[in-house]
């Protein structure tokens, strides 16, 4: 196991150092799908020049980043390689941290699943869809292998693209939640939440999880389940503050606040990108333009109720799909956000026997991702396309994401039902039954 | 209110004015309808027969008399340096100036029996044209008109009676709290190599800007109002004007006049701005003679917009009256400046008059003006070798302008003798030879994009010091609309191959949709260089509605602004500007050494990535389609459970099994 994990690091960090070294750093870092406005270095370069000449990197609308960043930033940049290992060093932590989720989350869910057999709850056919720890021991390897080598994260690590901290972040917060740390998880998720608003909605697995790793149950009329939310809340919510304070502090006046949320929010910047708001927008009718940005918006937030209701007994998979939701529909999505829920894909490989249309929808992921520079190209430079050749294959790409995390959805809930009825259905005549959702 | 009147008549001098305030007293008096009134009536006209009279004959003399006084001054002072030309005084402005001021005491003289008030509104106006003929072979005519006033507009009490200062300039002047006023509409591009320095620089398209008055509390609305109003004035869409093209720049404008505080200054150019008729006429309306008489009767505008550049501009601003500045003075300057390309309207021969560039010969000076010179550039041409003109003029100036001093030959309007017998002046050149090489003007910019694609690009400014030896201070100020995203880290400015550091940048970045970038910079120039200032840019996609409508034509940035103060080969006069002619005294001159120069760089054209426009309702349908789709299947997941698929029975076993609980049999 140390072994093949030490040869994948090694060749990831090869890949990402040639890479950086080679021309192609400048023309990757330039790509709209790989660095979006906020999360740019290039726009983080600019705001430290704004500091430098002593104007507020906020006055004006090339800087997004939050007030931290950019002063963390400004400790480090005069070294360049040092800002360059930073960078190699998110990736590297997402990594390790998606190892480590793995490695305490493994045997939880094995022993729970152990217990249950034993107590007779599952019926015995459905023992095949429990994974043995053989089949378990190469998970963690996978999910590094698909979070290092998949090309999304080589080519976010290389643009220097900001998004890589916010991951690291975001694994931090895995990590903390799946070892039990509620402390530690609040202050990591309340830090992904301010670097960028969407991660709020993973408040609820966050405490789905506590609540059952502590045995509370999920119940409104119980005093322990309204005390536990109080108290995390209040923790995600006072180091919330502080966080704000602590920025104020630091700039000296609240004009981050517009500058940074007023942007996620309001999506004044149409550059296109791989998400489904740029083309939106500067196409839409100005009177209209409210209501579609409140409702692509609550978009976002939305599915976190229903979801958390339908999925109460299993935080982590509602972790994927929250996060799966957030990279598909934000405002400014990017290649770095969709390789993050791409990592989790092995950990779910036990439904892979349940999915419907995984192969036509990789396909089209891998066709979108090489006509994305050909039809930019066709557009921006050769000029004999235009900008709907661009949004088309948005539109396929975000299509063939929904596909894959519907089918995902579709195969948890499918193998959860034949957890508790039994692998092979049979109908009252005896024949095999067909599963239907009804 | 009648001494007010009557008051204004006894001054006037003029008889056209003179009537109409006759009229307008005499409406007055037949309210009244005393007895009194109709005394002072017949008092102001015998006042007025007796200026009149006293205009016509002795005003003349006077002139003249100043003018042969000066010349003998001049001509014991170097006798050698003149053959048969005579030298032109200097002092003759001052002296007329003095003169007119005398002549307004003498016929105020009556007045004494008024109660007044009220002091004397002064106003003078100075019409006069400079010909330039330029190396490249064209024609630079440039036209100036200054009408002083002493007034102050600031007063508690309206100014209501106005006389050569137009008034609808005048009550924007007190409405707004203007302190000084500068606006210029220009169509073409000033071809420095080419063409040398203009008097009056002003960039294509128009230019706006303005100093308010500390009074002022809001500077942005009160700008924003005053934009509106120019723009009916003068016919142009300066309505277009908002916050996103306006910049207050630090350090690059100073007040031409009185007044320094920089939060107080607004500026704004709309580089897109096409100049034609339509301004020339509110334009020319601001004169006191219209074009009825004068200059301006050689502004017809099917002549002058057909030449190579054409730029038309309104500078006020309050000016000293004196050494010590104790009192000031309102000063408007109309100026027009056109350069006229000859070879290019199918002549062979090289030869131009007045009347092949504007289809008008002069006839007369404007009666309203204490001055009315026409100047001929012939410093090239000392001994006539270069070319030949004609009328000949034996009065000679000498001005130090742009750092140069030159000769020029002058045409006295206000004088009989100069229209010679046909009572016309029709001035006529031939040129003898016809080489023309480039000029090196000592500072000169220009400015491209450079790139290609529609993601980013890179501005370029490349500024030349043609001095052999000395360097100079530039100040560099570039005003960028929000939807060109300026890098500031990727500035760099180079001269000589090395990196040559601003001493000061003042740099506002653009909000998006609300204002622009406002680059500012003090470059030194090095001795005989290039320097070249580069910076990134990343272009926006814009809402489809932000688009003009042919949005693939490009947008325009407007031009970078280079200040400087220039080493100048010849002492600078920088005493008052008013015993100076205008074309040479509109920049203040602080030192004897430099001169200022202003240069405008070319505007950019740039284009942005363009949305399909003729699709937004396919696009909302299909993204909100998509997104249908993933709320649908996430929906589907949500609502629904797994249920084994019950066989749904075919329509014939349907239909038995309901035939048979009739029967009562059980179904099938």
């Amino acid at each position: 196991m140390a072994a093949p994990l030490t040869l994948l690091l090694i060749v990831a960090v090869t890949i990402r150092a040639a890479l950086f070294r080679s021309s192609l750093a400048e023309l990757i870092a330039e790509r709209v799908e790989v660095v979006s406005p906020i999360t740019a270095w290039k726009r983080v370069v600019e705001g430290l020049a704004l500091l430098d000449l002593g104007v507020s990197p906020y006055s004006g609308d090339v800087f997004h980043e939050t007030p931290l960043i950019i002063y963390m930033f400004h400790f480090l940049v005069d070294y360049a390689e040092i800002t360059f290992m930073t960078f190699v060093f998110g990736a590297l932590c997402v990594c390790i941290c998606f190892f480590f989720i793995y490695l305490s989350l493994m045997p939880f869910q094995f022993r729970k699943q152990k217990f249950a057999l034993e107590a007779d709850r599952y019926p015995m056919d459905s023992l095949e869809l429990i994974r043995s720890p053989k089949e378990m021991y190469y998970v963690p390897l996978k999910v590094a292998m698909f979070y290092l080598l998949n090309p999304f994260t080589i080519l976010s690590c290389v643009a220097k693209s900001t998004c890589g901290l916010n991951n690291a972040v975001l694994a931090l917060f895995f990590l903390s939640t799946i070892k039990g740390n509620v402390l530690l998880s609040a202050i990591f998720l309340c830090l992904a939440t301010y670097q960028s608003i969407y991660p709020i909605t993973l408040c609820a697995p966050a405490m789905l999880y506590f609540m059952q790793r502590q045995y509370i149950p999920v119940n409104f009329h119980r005093v322990s389940f309204w005390w536990f939310i109080v108290q995390y809340l209040f923790m995600y919510l006072g180091s919330l503050f502080v966080l704000i304070c602590l920025s104020f502090f630091l700039l000296g006046s609240w004009d981050y606040l517009p500058s940074v949320y007023g942007f996620i929010l309001s999506v004044p910047d149409l550059t296109p990108n791989i998400g489904l708001f740029w083309y939106f927008f500067a196409e839409m009718f100005e009177h209209f333009r409210l209501f579609f940005l409140c409702v692509f918006q609550i978009n976002v937030f939305f599915y976190t109720i229903p979801l958390s209701i339908k999925l109460k007994e299993h935080p982590v998979f509602l972790i994927f799909m929250q996060l799966a939701v957030i990279s598909i529909f934000k405002s400014y999505p990017t290649v770095g956000d969709v390789a993050l829920y791409l990592a989790f894909l092995p950990v779910w490989s036990h439904l892979h026997r349940f999915l419907r249309n995984i192969f036509l929808v990789s396909c089209v992921l891998l066709a979108c991702s090489a006509l994305f520079p050909v039809l930019w190209h066709l557009w921006i430079y050769a000029g004999s396309a235009n900008s709907n050749f661009y949004y088309a294959i948005t539109l396929l790409f975000n299509v063939a994401q929904i596909l894959l995390v519907s089918d995902y959805f579709y195969a948890f809930l499918r193998r959860e039902h034949h957890l508790t009825n039994g692998l092979y259905l049979k109908r009252k005549d005896g024949s095999e039954a067909t599963l239907i959702l009804k | 209110m009648t001494p007010y009147g009557s008051s204004s008549l006894a001054d006037s001098t003029h008889d056209a004015l003179t009537r109409k305030s006759t009229t307008a007293s005499r409406k007055m008096a037949a309210h009244r309808c005393s007895c009194w009134s109709w005394l002072l009536i017949l008092f102001s006209l015998s006042v007025f027969v007796v200026a009149d009279i006293h205009e016509t004959t002795p005003v003349n003399d006077h002139h003249g008399g100043v003018d042969h006084n000066a010349q003998t001054a001049e001509q014991t002072a170097d006798q050698p340096a003149v053959e048969e030309r005579r030298w032109e005084a200097t002092e003759v402005k001052e002296a007329a100036t003095v003169d007119a001021a005398a002549d307004i005491q003498g016929t105020s003289a009556p007045e004494t029996v008024v109660p007044s008030s009220v002091p004397q509104p002064k106003d003078d106006f100075q019409e006069e044209l400079v010909i330039r003929p330029l190396h490249s072979g064209d024609i630079y005519a440039s036209f100036q008109f200054r009408t002083l006033w002493d007034t102050d507009f600031m007063r508690e009490n309206k100014v209501s009676h106005y006389r050569l200062f137009p008034k609808s300039l005048g009550q924007v002047i007190s409405k707004f709290s203007v302190r000084e006023l500068h606006i210029s509409f220009t169509q073409g591009y000033w071809r420095t190599m080419q063409w040398g320095q203009p008097f009056i620089p002003s960039p294509p398209g128009a230019e706006l800007w303005v100093w308010f008055q500390d009074s002022v509390t809001d500077v942005d609305a009160t700008w924003k109002e005053l934009t509106n109003v120019l723009s009916g004035i003068f016919c142009a869409s300066l309505n277009f004007i908002d916050s996103t093209n306006t910049v207050q720049p630090s350090a690059s404008f100073k007040p031409l006049g009185l007044g320094n505080d920089h939060s107080f200054l607004r500026y704004a150019t709309l580089p897109r701005e096409i100049v034609c008729t339509e301004n020339l006429t509110p334009w020319k309306k601001l004169l006191p003679c219209g074009s009825k008489a004068g200059l301006a009767v050689l502004l017809k505008s099917e002549k002058l917009f057909h030449s190579s550049f054409h730029s038309q501009a309104v500078h006020i601003r309050s000016v000293c009256q004196d050494w010590q500045c104790k009192t000031t003075s309102w000063e408007l300057r109309q100026t027009l400046n056109s350069v006229f390309d000859l070879h290019n309207s199918g002549q062979t021969k090289r030869e131009w008059s007045l009347f092949k560039m504007f289809s008008r010969t002069l006839t007369e000076a404007c009666p309203l003006a204490s001055s009315s010179k026409l100047y001929i550039d012939i410093t090239d041409n000392p001994q006539g070798e270069q070319f030949e003109l004609s009328p000949a003029t034996s009065l000679l100036s000498q001005a130090v302008v742009l750092g140069d001093r030159r000769t020029f030959s002058v045409y006295d309007l206000t004088q009989e003798t100069t229209f010679g017998t046909v009572r016309s002046l029709n001035l006529l050149i031939r040129w003898k030879s016809n080489e023309g090489e480039m000029l090196r003007p000592l500072l000169h910019a220009e400015r491209y994009v450079a790139g290609y694609g529609l993601q980013t690009g890179e501005i370029h400014t490349l500024m030349y010091n043609n001095h052999p030896y000395r360097s100079f201070p530039v100040l560099l100020l570039d005003s960028v609309p929000w939807y060109l995203r300026l890098y500031i880290h990727t500035l760099s400015v180079t001269s000589k191959g090395k990196d040559n550091k601003p001493s000061y940048i003042h740099y506002e970045p653009s909000k998006d949709r609300v204002k622009p970038h406002l680059l500012e910079m003090l470059i030194q120039l090095p001795p005989n260089s290039v320097t070249e200032v580069t910076v990134q840019f990343e272009r926006a996609l814009l809402k489809w509605t932000e688009y003009p409508p042919d949005p693939n034509h490009g947008f325009y940035v407007g031009s970078s602004v280079i200040s400087s103060l220039v080493p100048s080969t010849v002492a600078m006069h920088t005493n008052s500007t008013r015993e100076r002619p205008l074309f040479s005294s509109f920049f203040p001159c602080k030192e004897e050494s430099s001169y200022f120069v202003r240069i405008y760089t070319e505007p950019l054209l740039v284009n942005l990535p363009t949305p399909d426009f003729s699709m937004p309702y396919n696009v909302i349908c299909l993204t909100c389609t998509v997104v249908a789709v993933g709320y649908g299947s996430l929906y589907n997941l949500l609502t629904r459970s797994f249920q084994i698929e019950e066989p749904n029975p075919g329509l014939a076993k349907r239909i038995a099994n309901v035939i048979r609980r009739m029967r009562g049999v059980p179904p099938l």
